[in-house]
């Protein structure tokens, strides 16, 4: 209970410091609609095939905004010591991470429900399936967040840090990125869900090994 | 006595790459399908087994660093990962010579293919945050996790062979159950690849011995400027 009581505090703070300023997540779907926009740019497909990458170019769009968020996510403790602070509290790194995780996973969620239907407006997709679509989405997120979140921690103290997180973090994402756009090609597309049951595995498999790795290794990164 | 064993390696290593570069080019016959093109194998099979070898290798290294703490384990580590990166890259260009051959594309983003080269950009990842850490301790610390990471995620490549259907060629080695190479035409893989392993331990006994003098070095900067 305490465990879960101070993660949640952490994910409050977390929170709270961002519905009162609102920076990452104005800067995030901002930065998603610029990418709407440069895709308008990029391609000039009609709709069937709009429809066979609209779950590519979404995922894209999630990754590069989701970003801008999680590379906040330990950079804004720099400021007045407030890491070493939260370090030398009795928050441990694991309950740390998965709080910092859990607010980064609510603003990122928030930013994609805003992208989403502008996403399907400007390029004229349907949406069908759009409950098992949500679900795809919250478990992709996940995934996102969890490295994400655990590379910013691991790179918070670098002079090029703005540099190295998306570095480090993409190559990582492959496999759940893969697995994301795979099962939103194929729900928006009305393809066989069933033939494409893989791609839900490889989902959970990830998130699970890489939600298990990061908790036992959080506080390695964080203390030493 | 580590200057001879780096010969002893080098030198035996030289020797069986010769003699196998004499056999694959003047013994082995012309495979049926595809031709004289197909004695790449002999050197895209056993590069891509020594990388893995390695990555999976320096990950307990890495491993073994978090646990005793022992900076010489992360130099050793560093210097496998980055051995086991050149061999990856040998991997990757040689398939893709094969492939502008059989396939007449010098790439294509099927997944397997596509995994690999995952791999190797988390590794350049991996080296480009050893580079931006100065502090020795925190570099180890968090190269080891980014190691421990990588590795993980190389499961799903080595796995993907299994799952997905590509265009890379299916399992042709008689212990991963696929067609087979004909009797004869399979052992000089082997030798290759034992003589790649030498080779790459030679690099890597050269490597740890260039990282161990760097920490030395600034050690020595770091006692220079404290006074």
């Amino acid at each position: 209970m305490t465990f879960l009581r101070r993660t949640l505090a952490v994910a409050a703070k977390d929170l709270r410091s961002e519905i009162r300023s609102k920076e990452a997540v104005n800067a995030s779907v901002s930065f998603a609609l610029v990418i709407l926009l440069l895709f308008s740019f990029a391609f000039d497909i009609d709709p069937d095939q709009m429809r066979n990458i609209a779950g590519g170019l979404l995922w894209l769009i999630f990754a590069f905004a989701g970003t801008l968020i999680l590379n906040r996510s330990f950079a804004r403790e720099l400021i007045n010591d407030c890491l070493d602070a939260l370090l030398a509290s009795p928050v441990s790194g694991a309950e740390l991470f998965l709080g910092k995780c859990l607010a980064n996973y609510v603003l990122i969620v928030i930013v994609e429900c805003v992208s989403l239907p502008v996403f399907a407006v400007f390029y004229d997709v349907r949406l069908p399936h759009l409950g098992l679509l949500f679900a795809v989405m919250l478990l992709g997120t996940w995934g996102i967040t969890v490295i994400g979140t655990m590379f910013s921690a691991m790179t918070v103290n670098l002079r090029l840090r703005e540099l190295m997180l998306p570095t480090l973090v993409y190559p990582m994402l492959v496999p759940a990125l893969v697995g994301a756009i795979q099962l939103s090609r194929v729900l928006i597309t009305n393809g066989p869900l069933a033939e494409n049951f893989i791609w839900f595995r490889i989902l959970v498999a990830f998130n699970v090994i890489f939600t298990i790795l990061a908790l036992a290794l959080v506080e390695i990164v964080l203390v030493g | 006595m580590r200057l001879k064993i780096i010969l002893a390696l080098a030198v035996l290593s030289g020797l069986i790459l010769a003699r196998d570069l004499h056999d694959i080019l003047l013994k082995v016959p012309d495979e049926a399908n595809q031709g004289a093109i197909f004695r790449i194998i002999y050197f895209h099979v056993p590069a891509a087994i020594t990388s893995f070898t390695g990555f999976y290798l320096g990950m307990f290294m890495a491993v073994g660093y978090l646990i005793n703490k022992n900076l010489r384990l992360d130099s050793i580590a560093a210097s496998i990962n980055e051995v086991s990166l050149a061999f990856a890259t040998i991997t990757l260009v040689t398939g893709s010579i094969w492939g502008r051959i059989i396939w007449g594309i010098w790439w294509t983003w099927d997944p397997r293919l596509t995994s690999y080269f995952v791999c190797l950009l988390i590794y350049f990842g991996y080296f480009m945050l050893r580079r931006a850490i100065d502090d020795p301790t925190t570099r180890a610390r968090l190269s080891a996790v980014l190691s421990i990471f990588a590795c993980v995620d190389i499961v799903l490549v080595w796995k993907s062979i299994e799952w997905f259907r590509t265009q890379h060629p299916g399992p042709v080695l008689e212990i991963r159950g696929g067609g087979g190479m004909a009797p004869g035409m399979e052992s000089p893989l082997w030798w290759n690849l034992l003589a790649l392993l030498m080779l790459s331990a030679a690099l890597i006994l050269i490597r740890t011995r260039q990282e161990s003098m760097k920490l030395e070095i600034d050690a020595m900067r770091r006692h220079a400027h404290a006074f």
